[in-house]
């Protein structure tokens, strides 16, 4: 492993800039340039309004996700879009509108608790195991070699069969798909922090930490995680748009929550798989939309910030302009590093 | 399979330090083949215990619909009723010797199961490739040669278009359009009752109605079979190029940047000669090391393929059995693919060692 790699970047920016110039995505936003930069915006734009609609679903949509009927009577069964259904009636005679709404908001509660928990699990095993070393980190690494190599997917129906059974309600739902996730994402995340933990583990500052007599702990989470952490914005933006795709793919194979619990794109898209074939197309294509753009939207912000973390991919005229700094770092990395790595086979 | 490597040697086989580099090809691929052996001992044994910590599967399939006396009759003659542990050790050495159980639902042996419907995974499989690579690895060398150009940034969006769009949800347009509206292919399926009949006439069926429809020798099975592969290949292909693409781009533009080729092109070679000659072979390594992933999302994604297309393949059995809360037939489908993911994962590596001397380290 290089450790040259990472001083550069940091040395990018020659002042220590402000408190809001060194939060992690705005450092990046200044950072970038041209084409990186429309992306980042596009995708920082897209996520912030997938976030403003599940805030404000209750306000934006007109109908509640189960309801049938309104005061004119029932609303039918897959109507045509129109003034009162603007995204039309599904074949369960709901409003396609209102549900794609709703939807978002599941989608954000289940990637908070998805994330949160396989961030904390992933980082601790990864800092034991990286630090630590012997047989537990060798154990662990198998572990989730194995759990990493298989179809998460398949992992997750597995997952939401044990915890829910299958069916649930609204947070016996969002609860068994963000666990299913989680355990299917805690070795991505595992994996990055006991590399960078057994990188930054020979580091001298470890070192003389150590000759200090600071004990394990302190260094561990004082040293080794303050320094570590470096990619974690990249896998946690990627890990976001997995989950998204994870809870459709469990709701489209019927996993998913129950239509009166809560709306869920992919419970949707199943529904809509026998219209499709009688040409009946707004069932389906508005939660799938929906599904897209928020994936594209979070998904473009992590690619960003992936490459604006490799000197490689980053912008060009950005390269020219420090052109002493980079190509030090340019040449000595012939195999992709850990988090390209990553981010390829987390797509 | 052997039955001599216990899985309980696991982790002393764990991976070489990186210190003791140099020890060759042979010793690399050793190791590698005995590292099978804790994969699938841990997925089959996950499996095994998430599955068995809802109860035992005669509850989960009858419950409610038999009388309780039954439902213990049952549950005792299948031997459900004894302790974990004895029926995990039991399970394990079945696994081992190749048994996977029978399905409850319609009691078939699981391994017949994975005979009869793996051919058509594989082929949806093989299908999805060609589309990846086909499309991804030219993309990837396009986007690469217009770096941070507007056609780059157009393709890279495509990338993650692949990449956002579900397989289902892919499928389903691509239905709409050249199904429904266009009528130029046809809805779902595998191929026609016509030319599955004809096939079904075969001496020696391989499974794979490409290869069977090949042996008919009859032009219009042929393409009966082909139109039938072209959406679904499409929707699932579509998810790897998407990886492809960005793979190919980024190792290009890597490539470009080293010392051979600043060499080359001080000499004059043009920059689309670069890209075409030179940079391309050495950034076609690491597709053939993700390939194996891939092999794993793939498998994935053909379960929601084939439900989307009704492709009577293994992943439209498994979302079957799962709606019939058949775990037994679960739990070995995804033991098998576990066994199949594994193997696949060696071949690839093995593959790239022989290709890239830096992997055997």
């Amino acid at each position: 492993m290089t450790t040259t790699t990472a001083e550069p970047i940091a040395a990018v920016p020659p002042t220590k800039g402000t408190f809001w110039g060194r939060l992690p995505v705005l450092k990046q936003l200044r950072q970038s340039v041209g084409l990186q930069r429309g992306m980042l915006v596009t995708g920082l734009v897209i996520t912030a309004i997938f976030v403003l609609t599940a805030i404000f679903a209750p306000v934006i949509a007109p109908y509640s996700f189960a309801q049938l009927r309104d005061a004119s009577g029932p609303f039918g069964a897959q109507q045509p879009p129109s003034a009162a259904h603007i995204m039309g009636t599904t074949v369960g005679g709901y409003d396609v509108f209102s549900r794609v709404i709703w939807g978002a908001q599941t989608a954000i509660l289940v990637i908070i608790i998805a994330v949160i928990f396989s961030i904390f699990i992933g980082i601790a095993l990864g800092l034991v195991s990286g630090y630590i070393g012997g047989w537990l980190d060798r154990v662990l690494v198998v572990i989730g070699d194995a759990i990493y190599a298989f179809p998460s997917l398949l992992l997750a129906i597995v997952l939401s069969i044990v915890i829910s059974g299958g069916q649930s309600s609204l947070w016996g739902g969002i609860f068994a798909a963000a666990l299913s996730i989680t355990v299917v994402y805690i070795p991505q995340y595992y994996r990055v922090i006991r590399a960078e933990t057994i990188r930054i583990k020979a580091e001298p500052y470890v070192e003389s930490a150590k000759m200090l007599g600071a004990s394990t702990p302190r260094i561990m989470f004082r040293h080794v995680l303050r320094n570590a952490t470096r990619t974690l914005p990249i896998i946690f933006t990627l890990n976001s748009s997995e989950a998204i795709l994870t809870l459709a793919g469990l709701g489209f194979l019927g996993f998913g929550i129950e239509p009166t619990a809560a709306a869920e794109w992919g419970y949707d898209l199943n529904k809509a798989l026998s219209d499709v074939t009688s040409g009946i197309w707004w069932t389906a294509l508005y939660p799938g939309l929906a599904i897209v753009l928020s994936v594209l939207g979070i998904t473009l912000v992590g690619e960003s910030l992936n490459d604006l973390a490799d000197p490689r991919l980053r912008g060009r005229k950005r390269v020219k302009a420090k052109a002493g700094a980079v190509s030090a770092t340019s040449v000595d990395t012939p195999l992709p590093s850990d988090v390209e790595i990553l981010e390829e086979n987390a797509s | 399979m052997t039955t001599s490597t216990l899985p309980t040697d696991a982790p002393s086989v764990v991976a070489p330090k990186p210190k003791s580099a140099g020890g060759g090809l042979g010793r690399y691929l050793l190791v590698r083949f005995l590292l099978i052996f804790p994969t699938i001992f841990i997925l089959v044994t996950l499996v095994f215990l998430l599955m068995r910590s809802i109860g035992d599967p005669i509850t989960a399939a009858q419950g409610g619909k038999l009388p309780a006396d039954q439902l213990q009759a049952l549950i005792h003659a299948a031997g459900y009723d004894r302790p974990v542990i004895v029926q995990y050790f039991e399970y394990l050495g079945q696994v081992f010797t190749g048994n996977f159980g029978n399905t409850l639902s319609d009691n078939r042996p699981v391994t017949e199961v994975l005979i009869t419907y793996g051919a058509a995974t594989l082929e949806l499989a093989f299908y999805a490739l060609i589309v990846a690579f086909i499309v991804g690895i030219p993309l990837g060398m396009l986007a690469a040669y217009f770096r941070d150009r507007f056609p780059d940034a157009f393709l890279r969006i495509f990338a993650i278009l692949c990449y956002a769009t579900p397989v289902f949800f892919a499928g389903m347009l691509l239905k709409l359009i050249f199904s429904v509206w266009l009528q130029w292919l046809p809805v779902a399926g595998r191929a026609t009752t016509r030319t599955e009949l004809a096939m079904q006439s075969l001496p020696n069926k391989t499974g794979i109605y490409l290869i069977d429809a090949i042996a008919l020798g009859n032009p219009a099975a042929i393409g009966d079979v082909l139109s039938h592969a072209v959406l679904p290949g499409i929707a699932l292909g579509l998810l790897t190029a998407g990886v492809f693409l960005r793979l190919v781009r980024t190792n290009v533009i890597g490539t470009l940047g080293t010392d051979y080729v600043d060499a080359a092109r001080s000499r004059g070679v043009s920059e689309s000669r670069l890209v075409r000659k030179h940079a391309y072979k050495p950034a076609l390594i690491p597709i053939i090391t993700v390939i194996g992933l891939q092999i794993a999302i793939l498998l994935g994604g053909a379960v929601l393929t084939e439900t989307t297309f009704e492709w009577k393949g293994l992943g439209f059995q498994l979302a079957g059995y799962l709606a019939s809360r058949d775990f037994v037939a679960v739990q070995g489908i995804v033991a098998l693919l576990a066994v199949i993911v594994a193997l696949t994962n060696f071949i690839v590596d093995v593959i790239a060692a022989l290709i890239d001397p830096r992997v055997r380290y």
